[in-house]
């Protein structure tokens, strides 16, 4: 009787995907988990547009993009949501995405003129350590201490491509000179922000290459102000994610729907003390409380996605020589 | 003239010599499986290959072939240069040490053997986590030195990246020649006892034989492993100049999705392995002991103060360098059990399945081409160690794409992935077994007339079981840790235990993947047990 039982209800349940329209979403692992957005984002979409969302995972931004590359236009996907502005440029050169159409309202530190990607959230990369730790406020500051740091290798994770292009943007021409000087500051690179954040919390660095966002964290979820980011003189990296339809989807009027509804208050209102990112669109209620004692740099520092895209393999190469050795 | 076999072993000339190599038999069920096995799992390996070459063919990339840079040059020297100093050291770490647990017998001892699995079985990071909370900048280590006005010790370097492969490899070495130990027959130290012999002497004409044979297969699985080393080698590396093979061709999928250069560095690896292996197996030829009553040991020759002391401090030594990190990782874990997810149990579900499913598909395989005793089928069973498993991963998601959605077989990909992972140790724990019972044996089972299942049934497995007890636990603790490929195809609704781990680290949830590295720890250890029990309860006539 079980069994019968079991089988009605799935023949019931496909009766049913057949009648809704099906919406898969590429994203990267951890925003699709029970403690990231995903569940909020499914859940308030699914009450409204009739369909019913799938989310699909892959590790990070740069493999979910990896990912789309490789099943090109035969990708099942109709909407990737989680790429960022550092893999815009290889993103839009792949042809694989469509013109958003969506407006709105950002709340972002710069101006957003792109057409295919849709901003969700953003954040400046900081390095975070102890509120009774070293605070060195610039990147020859922290060179000449004695702070210790844990980063990210950029050809394996997002903060540390983040890291890579952010000091290439603030000294140019000088920036394997301060890969240099940092060298000795440097105690490890790490595959991904996991190892360095949890080296940091082992007490194996002073500081760690992360969010300004990282200390909403501690004191909101686990009352610990204990932690702070740095805000640089030269001014602070950002990151923008971003979400994008794909031009090969089935679904284009539904994508669209999708991504207009990610700049919107149910989506936005949850990405602060979900996602730790500030969200691309203040929501009505404003910042969650906690996110007032954050470090707010001065200065943000982004570069146009064609020129971050022409200086990745230059500057990788220089951080790669500097460190190597 | 070949050492007596059957009932007067004790009667075997001294010295032991190598017997003539027995030809593996080139006829019958037994020998078709075992190239049917090796075939398959060749198969298993190029094409996944082949469909990255392909999808690169038609990608379009402007150079159709990929020549190595300086820093690839300078990634593979390093390489290199860990895996063969992490192979070395831990192998002639463990020989003092599997020769203690080899002659002494204290209580405890049983679980000291089942402790050598568990470091192996840990997922990376947890591993690294623990060893920086005994080796790092404030690790029990240096605050003990600063405690003495000792300067610090720095982990990070070379050092570190082999101190790491080291504490992961080492229990294995340990086993592997404890097993070489075990293998010689009681009735050879009873006789070298009634002669009089030396502890040097017996160590000339006994224990260097059998090391000779065991150590450049079990530095080879070692070298191998350590070859496809990139979170580890990175991470205590410190720096850009620990860039690894694996590392390389990661960077060619995520950071520059160049599937020509990660393909060529994937063959690289997989040359590499092939040509170690080669040349491993060519050293280690079998010694022949003659065969015994496979009575426990008693060691008349170890009996002084001095050797029981150093037998005593490499036991404790070793035990101390294992322990210490475990323990770290269950004090650690048991904060954070209260704070685990619901999630996590249907993920441990689909981590036991995806683990007994493996270990049944890895012991058929490993059986069938151990008994085959062919070196070109030995050889294909240690390749998969070199293949990268994003390599592995990303050719199979090529290959599955044009037939369903990738994640619906997430669960059977990884159980194919983790049986080809952990096939190479199983089939370097079984082989030499393998080769060993037909040397002894064979001739007599021939005469008999004792083929095929029969065979099989009545020699070889009852004397195969420890060997299969420690496989399979092995095998099924292996793919119970192991992160693999799941994260490439897995959805959201099908994780196993240790991808739930690193996705509550990634969501700043550190205790609750403490807890979760509990739990794993403690099921594969609980596995590796369970089934290393049941092949050693039949360890003794």
């Amino acid at each position: 009787m079980r069994h019968l039982a079991i089988a009605a209800g799935l023949l019931m349940a496909t009766q049913a995907a057949a009648q809704t329209p099906e919406l898969t979403v590429y994203t990267y692992d951890s925003l699709a988990t029970e403690w990231g957005p995903g569940p909020v984002i499914e859940a308030e979409f699914e009450k409204t547009c009739g369909c019913d969302v799938t989310f699909v995972t892959a590790g990070d931004g740069a493999a979910l993009l990896s990912r789309l590359r490789l099943e090109g236009a035969r990708t099942e996907a109709d909407v990737v949501l989680g790429l960022d502005t550092a893999l815009m440029g290889a993103a839009a050169e792949s042809g694989l995405f469509a013109p958003s159409g969506v407006t709105a309202d950002y709340s972002l530190p710069i101006d957003w003129t792109d057409e295919t990607f849709v901003p969700f959230d953003w954040g400046y990369f900081a390095f975070v350590g102890l509120t009774d730790g070293p605070q060195p406020t610039s990147f020859r500051a922290l060179a000449d201490s004695d702070a210790s740091i844990v980063i990210e290798d950029p050809r394996s994770s997002t903060p540390g491509l983040g890291l890579l292009l952010w000091v290439k943007q603030a000294y140019g021409d000088e920036a394997p000179a301060i890969w240099e000087a940092l060298a000795d500051n440097i105690v490890t690179v790490t595959p991904g922000w996991s190892e360095a954040y949890g080296l940091f919390l082992e007490g194996e660095a002073d500081l760690v290459m992360s969010y300004t966002t990282s200390p909403a964290y501690h004191l909101i979820a686990e009352d610990d102000a204990t932690k702070t980011a740095l805000a640089f003189d030269e001014g602070n990296y950002m990151q923008v994610e971003v979400a994008a339809a794909l031009a090969s989807t089935d679904q284009p009027e539904l994508a669209q729907q999708f991504l207009q509804f990610l700049t919107g208050e149910a989506v936005q209102s949850a990405i602060p003390t979900t996602n730790w990112m500030y969200p691309a669109v203040t929501p009505a209620a404003g910042l969650p409380e906690g996110y007032e004692t954050l470090t707010v740099p001065a200065t943000p520092l982004l570069m146009p996605v064609a020129e971050a895209q022409a200086a990745r393999d230059a500057a990788l190469e220089e951080w790669r020589a500097a460190l190597a050795q | 003239m070949h050492p007596t076999r059957g009932e007067t072993p004790a009667a075997a000339p001294l010295p032991a010599r190598r017997l003539r190599t027995v030809p593996a038999p080139t006829h019958g069920p037994g020998a078709l499986a075992g190239r049917l096995a090796a075939g398959a799992v060749c198969l298993a390996l190029v094409l996944p290959l082949a469909a990255i070459l392909w999808r690169a063919a038609t990608e379009d990339q402007g150079e159709p072939l990929f020549r190595l840079g300086p820093a690839d040059l300078a990634a593979l020297r390093f390489t290199l240069w860990q895996a063969l100093l992490s192979a070395l050291i831990s192998t002639l770490l463990a020989v003092p040490v599997a020769r203690a647990l080899a002659r002494r017998r204290f209580p405890g001892r049983g679980f000291v053997i089942t402790l050598m699995g568990a470091p192996f079985l840990l997922p990376v990071i947890v591993a690294v986590l623990a060893l920086l909370a005994v080796f790092g900048r404030g690790g029990l280590v240096n605050e003990g030195f600063t405690a003495l006005g000792l300067p610090t010790l720095r982990i990070y370097g070379l050092h570190g990246v082999v101190l790491a492969h080291v504490f992961f490899n080492l229990p294995l070495a340990v086993r592997l020649i404890l097993q070489g130990w075990q293998a010689i027959p009681a009735e050879r130290f009873r006789l070298a006892a009634q002669l009089g012999l030396r502890p040097s002497a017996v160590f000339r004409l006994l224990e260097a034989p059998m090391l000779r044979a065991t150590l450049p297969g079990t530095a080879l699985v070692i070298f191998a492993i350590c070859l496809s080393s990139f979170a580890v080698a990175l991470t205590l590396g410190g720096g850009p100049a620990a860039t690894t093979v694996e590392l390389a061709i990661y960077q060619s999928f995520q950071f520059d999705f160049d599937l020509t250069r990660a393909a060529t560095l994937a063959v690289i690896q997989l040359a590499l392995v092939a040509g170690a292996a080669l040349i491993s197996l060519r050293i280690g030829r079998p010694a022949g002991f003659g065969s015994g009553l496979d009575r426990p040991v008693t060691r008349w020759d170890a009996g002084s103060l001095p050797l029981r002391l150093i037998d005593g401090a490499a036991i404790a030594l070793a035990a101390g360098f294992l322990l210490v990190p475990l323990a770290v990782i269950v004090l650690n874990g048991i904060g954070g059990l209260t704070r685990l997810p619901a999630s996590l149990w249907p993920a441990t579900l689909n981590s036991l399945l995806v683990s007994l499913a493996a270990t049944a598909t890895t012991m058929a395989l490993a059986l069938a081409m151990a008994l085959a005793r062919r070196t070109w089928v030995e050889t294909a069973g240690l390749l998969p160690l070199a293949v990268s498993s994003l390599v592995l991963g990303t050719g199979l998601f090529l290959l599955v794409l044009p037939l369903a959605a990738p994640a619906t077989l997430a669960l059977p990909i990884t159980v194919l992935v983790n049986t080809l992972m952990a096939l190479p140790f199983a089939l370097r724990i079984l082989a030499p077994v393998a080769a060993r019972i037909e040397a002894e044996h064979g001739r007599l089972a021939d005469h008999l007339g004792l083929t095929g299942l029969a065979r099989l049934r009545l020699l070889t497995l009852p004397r195969l079981r420890p060997a299969l007890g420690f496989a399979a636990g092995l095998t099924a603790a292996l793919a119970m840790g192991d992160l693999g490929v799941i994260a490439l195809f897995a959805d959201p609704q099908q994780a196993t235990l240790p991808l739930q781990m690193y996705r509550l680290m990634g969501a700043y949830q550190m205790q609750a993947a403490q807890g979760a590295a509990l739990v794993l720890l403690a099921l594969s250890f609980g596995l590796f047990w369970i089934f290393d029990r049941w092949g050693r309860a039949g360890a003794h006539a």
